[in-house]
């Protein structure tokens, strides 16, 4: 056996639901059945082809079901077969795709299929998230209520216009309606409708706020041979990284956390990436909230401190600009808390195999996928592209 | 030929005293001195970490995201390369030996923790069951065992005053376990659901345990006796008890083949069989003979805390080595109503 580098993970299937706020029509095990059979569908295999199963999503609370894998192993074709189930808050989507790809890295299983999901509608993703905790301060304004005072820190560390986040909402759910597999599709939706919509943390609007979906996500992974026998081109993984931060301490900077500087910083020098602006040709973020799209811009390292919110501003990440980000409608419009990171990193292989449809952008030969989770603490990235590496 | 690309080692493992309650404990302070405990064992500082890893349940701490809090005791502060998941430690050990397979990390810390006490343990597993055809019924993972207890029973395979045995000799192997929750002779009691008495039965306990793994010279440097893990391989059979034979387990015997185990005797297993009844069904998957020690700490009809007894089951095969009492051990982890996940593990140590 080989003992230099890892071996290469290409992404050969790609499936996802049509994401909606209640899918009455599937159990769990149907929902996300459909998503890993349009996968296999995508790359031309069958479950026979997979060696094993990764599988994410956020607490078990959301549904009412404790380590939901268990009673999913048959609907996942995993009887027999390795199953991990991986849970790393709102990154789970990304995390989950990452330890998939390293098993394929390091040899230990050839084809994985990996598979991220939410069923929201079986639960209450707010009652879930706020259950109370003794010798704890009660936390009942949801996820908003966490994340829009970090938002109004960076709106006065940079001057940014109040304006911004509604540019951002406005954009990805136009994006959001060339991609068939979008939860909101807003078709009669206009800035000033965003502008105009209630405020529910200030200065977070109603419309700047992502959905409550159920979907899942899928992706096959496999190695070099498996690639070669691929139908339709592979998207390759050229760095994937994991960053931890912890939740609270005085030294934490909400507004741009170092877990997520390092972390890009660790898939940039994995991809041989020094310029990303410049290198990437388009980047599905994470971005539940519009604000956090200018805010992840710095983190990333697509603009200087305090510059992220200009490039939006001047329609650099619309999805004709020179740096689209989202070009899928991004959480803003499909938001399976679970799935959300995978989704972001499988639309980031969908355009680097030229298979985004209405939304693809141009040309893109390299993409990045991002997820982020707990208190803005936990970070999972991967950078794709149309190349093998080092080829 | 190496089966993988990298040595990868156990190099130090520590846990908690297992006890009924620590109402007086956070999880985070239940934990905090089993990590500071394992990574003193090695001199290692938790900056030093190539890659860290835990499992628990959400379930059991009672609300979302429980595993940020811990993850804050680890002091992952400048932020480090960390991951969770949502089972037994035992597979947080899995993903963290991954990680070293690839090469982006040289040592990691794996742990896993879990408090049954604040909740009805036996109410709460049957959440993790089909939630639309059998979770609605609420039948708990006693009940379930002793239809797996019962199968074996009409199967031949073993009676009632077998598994008393089991029992007994687990609890007289706890003496020698100073972290153990019950120990000693322990009455075999009434009926909890029959066949299965209190003694064939897990005590319902709160602990936590932590393993640091390392790859080859990292491992020779840093313990003088590291345990190799040199296979290792996790399965997963249908969830429906209807669909499986109760009285085997196929999902540990196809892992414990590509984990090597039927490939050189072992003298050590540690497993991972919270009934009695399901060390007979072990024993059978993994062909253990009498001349093998079977749970020479107790196992986890002396102390299950959940999410962690898998994990505790590698670490005590990996002491053993350490301390030079085992050459070849095997340990098994499972999750699932009756045995439906299995992880097997085979450590070896080099010998003199």
């Amino acid at each position: 056996m080989s003992t230099t580098g890892k071996e290469p993970v290409a992404i050969v299937g790609i499936g996802q639901t049509k994401h909606v706020a209640a899918r009455h029509d599937v159990s769990i095990a149907g929902l996300v059945r459909e998503a890993a059979a349009r996968a296999l569908a995508d790359a031309e295999l069958t479950w026979a082809d997979i060696d094993a199963v990764v599988i994410g999503k956020a607490p078990d609370f959301f549904e009412g079901v404790m380590m939901p894998e268990l009673y999913l192993a048959d609907a996942l074709g995993a009887v027999g077969k390795p199953m991990l189930r991986v849970h790393t808050a709102g990154s789970v989507g990304g995390s989950t795709a990452l330890v998939a790809s390293n098993l394929v890295a390091a040899r230990v299983h050839r084809t994985v299929l990996t598979l991220a999901f939410e069923k929201q509608s079986e639960s209450n993703a707010m009652w879930g998230l706020s259950l109370p905790v003794p010798f704890q301060q009660p936390l009942l304004a949801g996820a908003g209520g966490f994340f829009a005072p970090h938002v109004r820190a960076y709106m006065r560390r940079t001057g940014a216009p109040d304006t911004v986040g509604s540019l951002v909402a406005y954009k990805d759910r136009r994006n959001a309606l060339k991609n068939p597999y979008a939860h909101l599709h807003e078709h009669d939706i206009t800035l000033e409708k965003v502008q105009a919509s209630p405020m529910l943390w200030d200065p977070i609007r109603y419309s700047e706020t992502c959905p409550s979906s159920d979907g899942a996500c899928a992706m096959i992974l496999t190695d070099r041979a498996g690639a070669a026998r691929s139908p339709k081109p592979p998207a390759w993984v050229h760095g994937g990284a994991m960053r931890s931060e912890p939740t609270l301490f005085a030294g934490k900077d909400f507004v741009s956390p170092q877990a997520g500087k390092d972390c890009a910083a660790d898939v940039y020098r994995q991809a041989g990436i020094t310029d990303p602006r410049r290198e990437i040709d388009a980047v599905e973020m994470y971005v539940p909230f519009s604000w956090y799209e200018p805010m992840w811009l710095e983190n990333l390292g697509f603009a200087d401190e305090g510059e992220g919110w200009k490039l939006t501003e001047a329609g650099v990440t619309e999805l004709d600009g020179d740096l689209p980000v989202n070009p899928s409608g991004g959480v803003l419009s499909t938001n399976p808390i679970g799935a959300s990171g995978m989704i972001r990193f499988a639309e980031a292989a969908l355009q680097v195999r030229g298979q985004a449809g209405e939304h693809q952008v141009p040309d893109a030969r390299r993409a990045m996928g991002h997820a982020y989770g707990g208190g803005a603490q936990f970070f999972a990235m991967w950078l794709v592209g149309a190349e093998q590496p080092g080829s | 030929m190496a089966r993988y690309a990298r040595e990868v080692a156990v190099i130090a493992f520590a846990q908690s005293d297992h006890l009924r309650r620590t109402d007086e404990l956070s999880e985070v302070e239940m934990v905090m001195p089993v990590l500071h405990r394992v990574l003193a064992a090695t001199g290692l500082k938790a900056g030093e970490i190539g890659f860290t890893c835990s499992g628990s349940s959400d379930y059991l701490a009672g609300r979302a995201f429980s595993f940020t809090m811990t993850l804050d005791g680890v002091g992952a502060w400048p932020p480090i390369s960390e991951s969770h998941v949502e089972m037994d430690g035992a597979w947080a050990l899995y993903e963290a030996w991954v990680k070293i397979q690839t090469g982006e990390a040289d040592t990691a810390l794996v742990y896993s923790y879990g408090k049954s006490s604040p909740g009805s343990v036996r109410d709460v597993l049957t959440r993790q069951l089909d939630p639309y055809y059998v979770a609605p019924l609420w039948p708990d993972s006693v009940a379930l065992a002793a239809l797996q207890a019962q199968a074996l029973i009409d199967a031949g395979e073993t009676d009632e005053a077998g598994l008393a045995a089991i029992g007994a000799r687990s609890r007289a192997s706890a003496g020698a376990n100073p972290h153990a929750q019950l120990s000693g002779a322990v009455a075999q009691g009434e009926y909890q659901v029959a066949p299965l008495r209190t003694g064939d039965c897990p005590p319902i306990g709160d602990g936590a345990a932590a393993v640091i793994l390392a790859a080859g010279d990292v491992a020779r440097r840093l313990c003088e006796r590291p345990a190799w893990i040199t296979g290792i391989d996790h399965r997963i059979e249908a969830h429906s008890l209807g669909l499986r034979d109760l009285t085997d387990s196929p999902s540990t015997r196809i892992a414990a083949e590509h984990a090597g185990v039927f490939e050189a005797p072992v003298d050590t297993a540690e497993l991972h069989a919270p009934f009695s009844s399901q060390e007979v069904v072990l024993r059978k998957a993994l062909g253990l003979g009498g001349d093998v020690a079977v749970n020479p700490s107790g196992g986890a009809l002396a102390a299950n805390p959940m999410m962690a007894a898998g994990l505790i089951r590698i670490g005590e095969a990996a002491a053993r080595i350490h301390r030079g009492e085992s050459d070849r051990a095997v340990a098994h982890a499972t999750s699932g109503p009756c045995l439906q996940q299995n992880l097997v593990a085979v450590l070896e140590g080099d010998r003199a």
